[in-house]
């Protein structure tokens, strides 16, 4: 009976088994575990300046379809809790879409940038499919491993940083890329991502440039090294205004017709 | 479906190439550029129509409007939907978005008349396919061109509203693209009476939360409602039963974004470049190892060879250190260097190759890639991505994976081969969405094109050198352009002198 007992304990899973999952999304595994400041005991609620975006949220969306608003809300609350998200978080936030909570989990732990588990204050996503892997993400991502002393998916003792190798973020042109929490730096080098860690080290990283990315060679956006090879001579289209005088149609009978 | 002998018995093609060879020399002159306008490439500037591509002016609506955005709108809407739904399908306007489905077919399938439930229009910017990166480019430079396109296409829809649907990694985009909306609002060009034309519609933006799966168009609606990207069941098709249960059609963001041009300056010019059932101008995005990484708009069926010397300065080591190319972002199969030589950059012609022009997202490789080891990490990409509601994919993609890895240090036995090339026919086709299928086609190119890597490898697994396929980083040749960037970078360019 008790070699029984002592069979099911060892079979239970431990916490390191868990990890070795074989298909993971985001940060952490697809179940919760406690933790002292995750329990959905722990107190979540939207800031009042918060709630007011809730309900511009919401106002995009059908009243009876409520439940559309769950992927914006969560990421506002991830936001708001210096982000990663509580399971407190997705809890308030079933509750003011009325959902039952377990809806609000599966999207959750659906989406890649929901992080269930506690990030560094700089998140750093390096981008490692194909197009950034033959521009050298396993170089960047080398550099920035060493650099920082962490593992992918690892944070630094301090909390500054997480890595975490992604997939495609869609700045391919702009190749090898990391995402640092909602910013772009794009055509890295070694030398390069160490200039930006340490900027961050000093909780000053580059601002973004002018399209609200920052290609660190000296680009302005997506127009390559040696600049761009066409749009020399812009002028404004040729438009034959001819074509469009015998409109008969008023385009308030068709919204009529379809009862808006 | 993509069977390469198949699709070459149907689709026998001669193509005459005009001359390019001439134009081979890395060429920034204006001169050069201007000559050999018309199809096949050699596109003139005053017939872009992404005309702040590469962000000269500003994205606000003061400079759209001197771009030529909103000119004529309102009329354009006095000629009635059908009116607009015909001009776009004498365009030849093909779907930017990856499949290629006519766009003007697509639109006339939303209903003419209500049931009583309205109709919406949604947009596709959950741009993730690996390679493809030019979505963005018009969503933070030209966003007024996707707002006025909503209105029209949404208008020829006969839709209520739209809704953008923007891959959540975006931010910066979509703060842009938030803002545009707003103006436009301001300006009274979308809302209630829409550019005085008293039509009313909304455009909302939705922001993703990172799933390439909701790039799907079913996957998009599931998301967009509040629920995991999970592909619905077809049919019912969206133009029936989709967004919020209301007809819905989802168009790429580019498709929707040249449609006001092409209204606007006419059909026929639109039809004039590229070649029949490959009209209009696409744009371009180039990745990989090439001198001058680089998005652009081209005419459609423009030569590779000609596309990557001009456009891009060559490959870094020239062209004959061409190992591979994907020409159509991620999902399509790879190929080879002969095939690279006449490929054009056309639906047609790459399926006739075995592959397709996809998103136009061209990655290319040269001969210091392991293609076994690209091809590895495109697996892990459809792995990680799938949504897992599909047994074939779910699981295959994983195995795919694993044999890959294997196959990748050599530590694999000869009759995997035939294997893997099973699995792939067995993921192809037997999934809802066509990601089982995406994931399919890499692995698909890699044994049709580069079986003998793999066999070499196994046969002596010494022979491979982990260290000599290590890739350093690459973003282009050093960079060159300080004179135009300067004048165009509001300074805050990275490196400049404080």
């Amino acid at each position: 009976m008790l070699s029984a007992v002592r069979l099911l304990t060892r079979r239970l899973p431990s916490a390191s088994a868990m990890a070795v999952q074989t298909r993971t999304m985001g940060t952490s595994q697809s179940f919760h575990i406690n933790t002292p400041d995750n329990t959905q005991e722990t107190y979540f609620d939207f800031t009042e300046e918060n709630y007011k975006l809730v309900n511009k949220i919401l106002s995009k969306y059908p009243a009876n379809y409520k439940q559309s608003g769950i992927i914006p809300l969560l990421d506002l609350a991830q936001r708001q809790h210096g982000g990663w998200l509580p399971v407190a978080a997705m809890d308030k936030v079933a509750s003011i879409v009325e959902a039952a909570p377990s809806r609000v989990y599966e999207v959750a732990s659906f989406y890649t940038m929901f992080n269930r588990t506690k990030v560094g204050k700089y998140f750093i996503q390096l981008c490692g499919t194909t197009p950034c892997m033959i521009c050298g993400s396993e170089d960047i991502k080398k550099t920035i491993e060493k650099h920082l002393g962490i593992k992918n998916g690892g944070t630094t003792k301090d909390g500054m940083f997480t890595l975490l190798e992604v997939e495609c973020l869609g700045a391919c042109a702009n190749a090898p890329m990391v995402q640092l929490n909602d910013d772009y730096y794009e055509c890295l080098t070694p030398k390069t991502v160490i200039e930006l860690l340490e900027a961050c080290k000093e909780g000053k990283p580059p601002p973004m440039g002018k399209w609200g990315s920052l290609p660190m060679n000296g680009q302005v956006s997506c127009e390559g090294p040696l600049g761009k090879t066409t749009l020399w001579e812009v002028l404004p289209p040729k438009v034959d205004a001819e074509r469009f005088k015998d409109g008969k149609v008023d385009p308030a009978s068709v919204k009529e017709h379809m009862s808006y | 479906m993509f069977s390469s002998t198949a699709a070459r018995r149907l689709l026998p093609r001669s193509v005459g190439v005009t001359s390019t060879s001439s134009r081979f020399a890395s060429t920034k002159g204006r001169a050069d550029l201007l000559a050999g306008a018309g199809a096949y490439g050699g596109l003139a500037d005053q017939d872009r129509i992404f005309t702040n591509l590469y962000g000269e002016q500003d994205w606000r609506l003061k400079d759209a409007l001197k771009r030529g955005d909103y000119h004529l709108t309102a009329d354009i809407m006095r000629m009635g939907p059908d009116w607009i739904v015909q001009e776009i399908k004498d365009s030849g306007l093909r779907g930017r978005g990856g499949a290629g489905f006519p766009s003007g077919l697509k639109w006339s399938f939303m209903p003419k008349d209500s049931d009583g439930r309205p109709s919406f229009l949604v947009v596709n910017a959950d741009e993730s396919e690996p390679g493809t990166c030019k979505d963005r480019e018009i969503m933070r430079k030209d966003p007024h061109k996707l707002i006025e396109g909503c209105l029209l296409a949404g208008y020829a829809m006969r839709a209520r509203a739209a809704y953008i649907y923007i891959r959540g990694e975006y931010f910066n985009e979509a703060v842009v693209l938030d803002e545009a909306i707003h103006e436009a609002y301001a300006a009274g060009l979308i809302g209630r009476d829409a550019c005085g034309s008293g039509y009313d519609f909304d455009v909302y933006l939705h922001r993703g939360a990172g799933a390439y799966i909701c790039g799907e168009e079913t996957a998009l609606i599931e998301s967009l409602e509040g629920r995991q990207g999970k592909p619905r069941l077809k049919p019912p098709f969206p133009a029936g039963v989709g967004l919020f249960g209301c007809p819905s059609t989802v168009t790429n963001v580019e498709t929707v974004a040249v449609s006001p041009t092409i209204l606007r300056r006419g059909a026929s010019w639109f039809a004039g470049f590229g070649n029949p059932n490959n009209r209009g101008t696409k744009l371009f995005a180039i990745s990989g190892h090439v001198k001058n990484p680089i998005v652009v708009e081209e005419s459609m069926s423009i030569p590779l060879r000609e596309l990557i010397e001009k456009h891009c300065g060559g490959m870094r080591n020239g062209w004959d250190s061409l190992r591979a190319c994907i020409p159509g972002g991620s999902s399509v199969p790879v190929l080879n260097k002969p095939q690279c030589d006449d490929a054009l950059m056309e639906f047609d012609d790459l399926r006739s190759k075995g592959s397709g022009l996809g998103t136009a997202a061209v990655t290319m490789f040269d001969n210091t890639v392991d293609m076994v080891g690209a091809i590895r990490r495109l697996a892990h990409f459809y792995k990680h991505e799938s949504c897992g509601q599909c047994t074939p994919c779910r699981e295959g993609t994983s195995w795919l994976e694993d044999i890959l890895i294997r196959m990748e240090r050599g530590d694999a036995d000869k009759r995997e081969i035939p294997m893997l090339e099973e699995i792939s026919r067995q993921i192809e086709g037997h999934t809802i969405c066509a990601l089982g299928d995406a994931a399919a086609w890499p692995v698909q190119g890699l044994l049709r094109h580069f079986r003998k890597d793999i066999e070499d490898r196994i046969d002596d697994p010494s022979s491979f050198d982990p260290d000599k396929a290590f890739q350093y980083a690459w973003s282009g040749d050093p960079f060159d352009n300080k004179e135009w960037v300067e004048a165009n970078g509001d300074k805050m360019v990275y490196g400049l002198p404080k």
